[in-house]
């Protein structure tokens, strides 16, 4: 196991519980997605598989330690003073990699995400789908061992989601990290994910995980296949059945 | 055609107005001490504009000095503060106090410990004063306005407190120390006009000194003319600090 969290559950004052108890884990070369309704604790889940945050109880294990993981938000989350290159190069550098290494590593990143060419950018200068991939090759600089995905795509358009899911996947089955990948959207858990954790409404508990056959990353036509609907389907069931609207 | 009339309009307005200022002048024969026409002040700008304009840039150069003292001093009592909450606590009272209190009020302590004999040390005081405010909170506010997930992201990657600083509290605070230091420019210029007032003629050479001198000679156009140079400073400073404020939002954010 990469990362797993044992009957967590986080409480805030004023709030009260808004997670747990809960369990998940992640091995590597595994990408699980965390399903389930607005409100019912998926980012706090991954907040504390980053370590960002300590549970009211329960365990954290991570097997990954700090500079072995890596984040991607919802939104690009880029530094506006700051080129692609030097965006993608924050991680190694604030871990005391040398400038003109951590420059070239970025670079490298950047190239590997599709952003060769555009590495002098500032974030203001790049589409959002550009920004996104800035954030990812940050991300996979580092090449992490925990790789967590907080509603990644969710400010983008159709076709631009689509597109990255893809690249996302392919990257992800070149390096094999363990992935964490929160959404609200059914389909994109189905496609981008070896197994699907659906979860209840706030304070959110497990409401079952389901396994999505086919192989990773997808092959052209996969949206159509009979097996992708039919998991999409049973997601969707056990969504309503836990009490999502 | 819609753009030249807009670009016009204020123009037209102001003319409008002293049109209509110099025909009431003329039609009611209010005496010239009393309201000058502006054709009376024009004369007055055309026969003394040599000293008011050195008058202009004594008030200048005053301000100018007031607003590096004041930058200099609200940048590092934000630095101090952001670092520690404790520290923004105890200060907070403190800098209510001293901006709520009128700069007129505090002005005769400060000449005094100026001493007599120099009111410009007194002058750039006090504009100091005026002028360390909008930078200090633009400051504090810039260096808390880091963006809350990039934050998490230095945490993450284990950055210390003095990376955090300078390569993520700092570059945020950029946007912030510009309108900081745009606004406190302004007031600068104000603050540097009424402490001269205050402080007296003395050595000092500024604009308030020719308001005061024409006023006690019942000089009243040649107290306008003083106005309309100073109006001319401010609106030439402002325009300046927009245009350097905007050029360097550029350079920050690449566009």
């Amino acid at each position: 196991m990469t990362a797993a969290l044992v009957e967590v559950e986080v409480e805030y004052r004023g709030r009260g519980r808004v997670l747990g108890p809960f369990s998940l884990a992640a091995a590597a070369g595994e990408i699980v997605a965390l399903v389930g309704p607005s409100g019912c604790g998926k980012s706090t889940a991954l907040r504390l598989l980053a370590g960002l945050e300590a549970p009211t109880s329960g365990e954290v294990h991570r097997a990954a330690g700090r500079g072995e993981t890596a984040v991607v938000f919802q939104l690009p989350t880029l530094a506006p003073w700051l080129s692609a290159q030097a965006n993608a190069a924050l991680p190694l550098e604030l871990a005391g990699t040398a400038r003109p290494e951590a420059r070239a590593r970025a670079l490298e990143a950047l190239q590997r995400v599709g952003l060769g060419g555009a590495e002098n950018a500032r974030p203001a200068q790049l589409s959002g789908g550009m920004a996104m991939r800035v954030s990812l090759a940050r991300a996979l600089v580092t090449e992490p061992r925990l790789l967590l995905l907080d509603e990644p795509f969710a400010a983008l358009d159709e076709i631009t989601r689509r597109t990255l899911a893809d690249d996302v996947l392919a990257l992800c089955a070149a390096s094999g990290p363990a992935v964490v990948f929160v959404t609200h959207n059914v389909e994109e858990a189905v496609y981008m994910a070896s197994r699907v954790v659906v979860m209840t409404p706030g304070p959110g508990r497990l409401a079952g995980e389901i396994a999505v056959p086919g192989p990773l990353p997808r092959p052209a036509g996969f949206r159509t296949r009979e097996g992708f609907r039919a998991t999409a389907e049973a997601v969707s069931d056990l969504l309503a059945a836990s009490g999502a609207r | 055609m819609k753009r030249l009339l807009e670009l016009l309009a204020p123009l037209l307005l102001i003319g409008a107005l002293l049109a209509a200022w110099e025909i009431g002048c003329r039609v009611s024969g209010v005496p010239s001490y009393f309201l000058p026409p502006p054709s009376a002040v024009a004369k007055a700008v055309a026969e003394d504009w040599r000293a008011l304009l050195a008058s202009a840039g004594h008030t200048l150069v005053m301000a100018i000095a007031a607003l590096v003292v004041a930058s200099l001093l609200a940048q590092a009592a934000a630095l101090v503060v952001a670092l520690d909450p404790l520290a923004e606590r105890a200060a907070r009272p403190l800098a209510v106090i001293l901006q709520v209190t009128p700069i007129v009020a505090i002005a005769p302590l400060v000449v005094i410990w100026a001493g007599i004999d120099h009111p410009e040390r007194a002058i750039v005081g006090l504009a100091a004063i005026v002028a360390f405010f909008p930078i200090y909170s633009g400051a504090v506010t810039g260096l808390k306005s880091a963006d809350a997930d990039l934050e998490r992201l230095f945490e993450l990657y284990g950055a210390s407190r003095l990376q955090r600083l300078l390569r993520l509290r700092l570059p945020s605070a950029v946007p912030f120390l510009l309108e900081g230091h745009k606004v406190a420019a302004g007031q600068a210029v104000i603050g540097a006009v009424v402490a001269e007032f205050v402080a007296g003629s003395g050595g000092a050479q500024g604009l308030a000194w020719r308001i005061l001198e024409a006023g006690n000679r019942l000089q009243t156009a040649r107290m306008f003319a003083a106005l309309v140079i100073l109006g001319l400073l401010g609106a030439v400073l402002h325009a300046a600090l927009d245009a350097a404020e905007k050029g360097a939002l550029r350079w920050w954010r690449g566009r």
